[in-house]
């Protein structure tokens, strides 16, 4: 009977199950009865944070500072001198380059002080007119890309400028022209350390999965308190929220160089340095381009987030739009940052794959081509500048900058799809929403909340250990018991029903779309394409018009969750697919199999690893909406992390709860990725 | 070289330089050059005080900055000098946060507004005029009309969208349970105002009734919203402050708030914004111009400023 239950991983399930329902019958639902509710014993864990971060920021290390604005010495934390410092630096980047493209007078404050710039109102740096700006990104295109990304690259920026769009996206722009490369820098230095050194690899892993799923709203209090509010701060969150996909995948890609090419670049005499930048990053060039790529979509994804903490653009202007329900305004909003997710996307990736043409032996015209045309760009923008100064007499001039507002809009269109949208759906939907919720959401939401804790510990390390043996059980156990100590064990029930709700929809919908248009290049492209919009496409926009045919409920929630969450299980289950060798394909046809059952029984095993990671990375996308789902209105931990925004402990609550969301995460993570691992070293790929 | 005095000298020092300096200073009066941070949130009628403010400044001479911002956070950046005023404190959506942050030190109270706020909970008035729930805007009405607002989620209850819990935790559960409406009222916390928004629209377009957290002056008043008429607050009513919770919200104010070293900088431009005070009616031009005419934020304040020289000229005196 036991070397039964041994082998079959099946009947071990079963007698999971049994005795989890058993534990759910026979434990009472009492106060104070352990077995039902552990004692919250960690309760006072947000204090002793907020505490401590407090001491670090605001009394540990004084120092006296002369303050020449109010006369006198006043006592100053070294902490908060330092962060100030980095503070300071990263915002002056930012002026810099959004001065460059509007023009003002920060960068020059930064040299002379307020008090010289304020006597001398002549000093303001002028903006480049936005023609000039959008002829440099079109050369800038055509240099990369050829005629195809320059066409794109002036369509996306026109559409910016006609639309009265312009100085918020640059304002956006320049903040993630600093964000993004310098998330793109630690990824790729973190990635190449954690490479060399298993010791770096094996702090690094949990630090990155924890900054991965914890919302981002969780550390926004942090950074607030640390940097002060600002455009740095915004960046400051971007980065930690865009950094790890780069670290990851830069790690991976130089794991996957077969040890030949580094042997080769030793052979000749490489140095350590060289055989980095020459031979293996260039080898893994497509998993480490794949990172740029999640760095630059993370970074716009975060535009309207940053904006909470000081962000200054498209991000504060989408949430004021919407905060007056101008859908189609936002609307119009949402397309810049997606555009100019797409360009930067575009021209990164471009730039990347550009060869260097070793032999070639050109005339000082050909080298300087671009800069000439530059030149003439910029010469012809100015003119034209000048003549819309001419042309232009109500105080507008459209051929520099065209104003906020005053740009054509197709916002009454849109707002007449929503109304139309409303009138079609509205009464079809509202039975479907009510069944959902009735029949399906509250049985499930009381089902979750009506787990005593000891059973959710026997189901989740049960599985944990069937899968991955005791280590796996062990650690989900850790994970689980952070959660049950804290006062917070039903919200993250909630958490955990919202998001296996989620995950389940996600997942079928991600793998079915996926598996379909695998199916042909054409399609793959289109999807791929889909990913990158819905991933960069601020959810807020369509919260509004979801909120509006389903009302507060919990479907609004699932649904503003699952539209964000399928992307990464549609994107590996085509990854997966496409990635099953094509001489597979052919030895199964050459043993006869139909093409149906080569997809059942070749391809869907293969890839079922990819797919598996495909819902862990659904997991984590589910969770990062958590917060998301709080502004429709839910009960959760989200709900508690908006609300740590005006806590006294905010710093300490936001911090605990944010690790709760993280852990629920981390305990899927570990099981599912162990059982991956596995399927994968069955299976003899990878 | 540095010596140590015992505290309260120190503090006396330092009063009394203060005091010095506010004497001397008016002499003085110049104002620091270092811009003044003023927030932006995201509704119309702060966005544009925000500018009309910045505004008044500069005509001052100061350098002005915007920075946008949550509403709840913000206020541990003026506390710690990241922000140096907000002027739209309401007094129960954000006082816990400006009392909060307060106690910790840093934030100064920098006068109340003219306009009186009331934040309650409310139903548009059409919900009135068409007898969805007879006896309304008297709560007693309510004891008999749940069903008709009841959701799908509600369980057959009827059911108050609040605001988020963060706003005023479970003042209106408490207050359900104190008026004796708990078994037929469910409260649901919506995530943030733009829930409520939609939620207003949308049982517009439906004609269904809803019961919403709502406050005056807001740019819903132009569409008609009516406040249900609780029992009437008095000191002491509330759970917190010892009693049962059964009255209603009270008039609340309208608080301008401050970094506490903005007096010192900029001793002329915090005078003007001590003084500077707002009517309900102003609040509401202001968000007329952007919501009503559909003028940028920024043109609507020069506008306003244009057109009311005579109000906000004297406070920079």
């Amino acid at each position: 009977m036991m070397q039964v239950l041994q082998k079959n991983k099946f009947l071990q399930f079963l007698l999971l199950i049994v005795v989890f329902i058993l534990l759910c019958m026979f434990i009472p639902a009492t106060e104070g009865n352990w077995l039902w509710r552990f004692e919250p014993l960690l309760k006072s864990l947000p204090v002793v944070i907020n505490n401590s971060v407090d001491y670090l920021m605001f009394d540990w290390w004084l120092i006296e500072v002369y303050d020449p604005e109010i006369e006198e010495y006043e006592e100053k934390p070294m902490m908060r001198q330092v962060t100030r410092s980095i503070s300071g630096f990263i915002l002056f980047l930012i002026e810099f380059v959004r001065e460059l493209m509007l023009g003002g007078v920060k960068t020059i404050v930064t040299f002379t002080g307020w008090d010289w710039a304020t006597e001398n109102q002549w000093a303001r740096w002028p903006g480049l007119p936005w023609t000039v700006v959008t002829g440099a990104v079109v050369i800038l295109g055509y240099a990369l890309g050829g005629v195809g990304l320059a066409c794109f690259v002036g369509f996306a920026f026109t559409y910016i400028a006609i639309f009265g769009q312009w100085e918020p996206s640059m304002q956006t722009l320049s903040f993630v022209l600093i964000a993004a490369p310098t998330a793109i820098l630690i990824g790729l230095f973190l990635g190449v350390w954690s490479y060399k050194s298993k010791t770096v690899e094996n702090i690094l892993n949990p630090l990155l999965n924890v900054a991965q799923i914890m919302p981002h709203f969780a550390y926004l209090i942090p950074v607030m308190v640390f940097f002060g509010i600002g455009d740095h701060a915004g960046a400051i969150a971007t980065i930690i929220f865009a950094t790890p996909p780069m670290v990851r995948l830069t790690n991976l890609g130089l794991k996957k160089v077969p040890a030949e090419v580094g042997e080769a670049g030793l052979m000749n005499g490489c140095t350590d340095w060289q055989l980095m930048r020459r031979v293996l990053i260039p080898s893994a060039r497509r998993d480490i381009l794949l990172g740029v790529n999640q760095v630059i979509m993370q970074c716009l994804a975060m535009v309207v987030i940053a904006s909470l903490i000081g962000a200054k653009g498209l991000g504060n202007d989408l949430l004021i739009a919407l905060n007056r329900l101008r859908i189609g305004l936002a609307l119009e909003i949402g397309i810049c940052i997606v555009l100019i997710a797409i360009v930067l996307d575009r021209l990164s990736l471009a730039w990347a794959n550009k060869q260097t043409d070793y032999f070639a032996d050109q005339s000082f015209k050909e080298r300087h081509k671009y800069s000439i045309w530059f030149m003439g760009i910029f010469v012809v923008g100015l003119a034209l500048a000048g003549v819309g100064q001419m042309i232009f007499k109500e105080g507008f001039n459209y051929l520099y900058l065209i104003p906020h507002n005053k740009g054509i809009t197709t916002e009454p269109f849109w707002q007449a799809g929503v109304d139309w949208m409303w009138d079609t759906f509205f009464y079809t939907l509202k039975g479907f929403n009510e069944w959902l919720i009735i029949d399906v959401l509250i049985p499930v939401k009381k089902a979750f909340l009506g787990m005593p804790v000891v059973a959710t510990f026997t189901l989740v390390m049960g599985i944990g250990f069937i899968v991955g043996g005791i280590r796996s059980a062990l650690i989900v156990g850790a994970y689980l018991l952070f959660i049950a100590l804290t006062e917070w064990w039903d919200r993250a029930l909630i958490t955990s029903y919202l998001m296996t709700m989620a995950v389940l929809i996600s997942g079928v919908i991600g793998i079915v779309v996926g598996t379909l248009c695998a199916q042909h290049p054409t399609a793959t492209r289109i999807l791929l394409a889909w990913c990158d919009t819905f991933q960069t496409f601020p959810s807020f926009i369509y919260l509004i018009p979801v909120m509006m045919l389903f009302g507060v409920t919990d479907t609004s929630v699932l649904i503003a969750i699952v539209v964000y969450a399928t992307i990464p299980a549609a994107r590996y289950t085509v990854i997966g697919l496409r990635s099953v060798p094509a001489e597979l394909h052919d030895a199964g046809s050459m043993s006869g199999v139909n093409r149906f059952q080569r997809f059942v029984s070749i391809e869907l095993p293969l890839s079922f690893p990819h797919m598996a990671l495909g819902i862990n990375q659904t997991v984590v996308f589910a969770l990062a909406m958590v917060i998301i789902g709080a502004l429709i209105g839910t009960d959760d931990l989200g709900q508690l992390i908006l609300g740590s925004l005006s806590d006294k402990q905010g710093v300490g609550n936001g911090l605990v709860l944010g690790f709760c969301v993280a852990f629920i995460g981390l305990a899927i993570d570990q099981i599912l990725r162990t059982w991956a691992n596995q399927r994968k070293a069955a299976l003899g790929i990878d | 070289m540095k010596f140590r005095t015992p505290k309260t000298l120190r503090t006396l020092a330092a009063a009394s330089c203060i005091s010095l300096l506010s004497v001397g200073g008016a002499a003085k009066a110049a104002d620091s050059t270092s811009p003044i941070v003023i927030p932006l949130h995201n509704w119309s009628s702060q966005v544009v005080m925000a500018y009309v403010i910045g505004g008044m400044f500069e005509s001052m001479g100061s350098n002005v900055e915007y920075v946008p911002a949550d509403s709840q956070a913000v206020y541990e950046s003026i506390r710690n000098g990241d922000v140096t005023i907000s002027h739209e404190v309401w007094q129960s959506t954000f006082g816990k946060s400006f009392y909060n942050a307060m106690a910790k030190g840093g934030v100064i109270d920098a006068g109340t507004h003219s306009a009186t706020t009331l934040e309650e909970m409310g139903v548009p008035t059409w919900v009135i005029e068409e007898n969805l729930c007879p006896g309304l805007p008297n709560w007693e009405a309510l004891k008999d009309c749940h069903e008709v607002f009841a959701t799908a989620d509600s369980e057959g209850k009827g059911r108050w969208l609040e605001g988020p819990q963060s706003w005023h935790g479970d003042l209106m559960p408490v207050r359900l349970e104190a008026l004796g409406l708990a078994d037929n009222w469910t409260v649901k916390f919506a995530g943030g105002a733009d829930a409520l928004w939609t939620e207003l629209a949308s049982a517009k377009k439906e004609g269904r009734g809803t019961i919403i957290f709502n406050w005056t002056p807001n740019f819903t008043d132009a569409d008609g919203f009516t406040f249900i008429e609780f029992p009437e607050y008095t000191d002491g009513c509330r759970v917190a402050d010892g009693g049962d919770g059964s009255c209603g919200s009270p008039k609340g104010w309208l608080k301008k708030a401050a970094n506490y070293k903005f007096p010192k900088t900029h001793p002329a431009a915090y005078t003007a914004f001590s003084k500077l005070d707002f009517t309900t009616a102003q609040i509401g031009q202001m968000a007329a111009l952007v919501d009503t005419d559909k003028m940028d934020h920024k043109d609507a304040a020069a506008k306003w400023l244009k057109d009311n020289e005579a109000v906000w000229m004297p406070w920079t005196k």
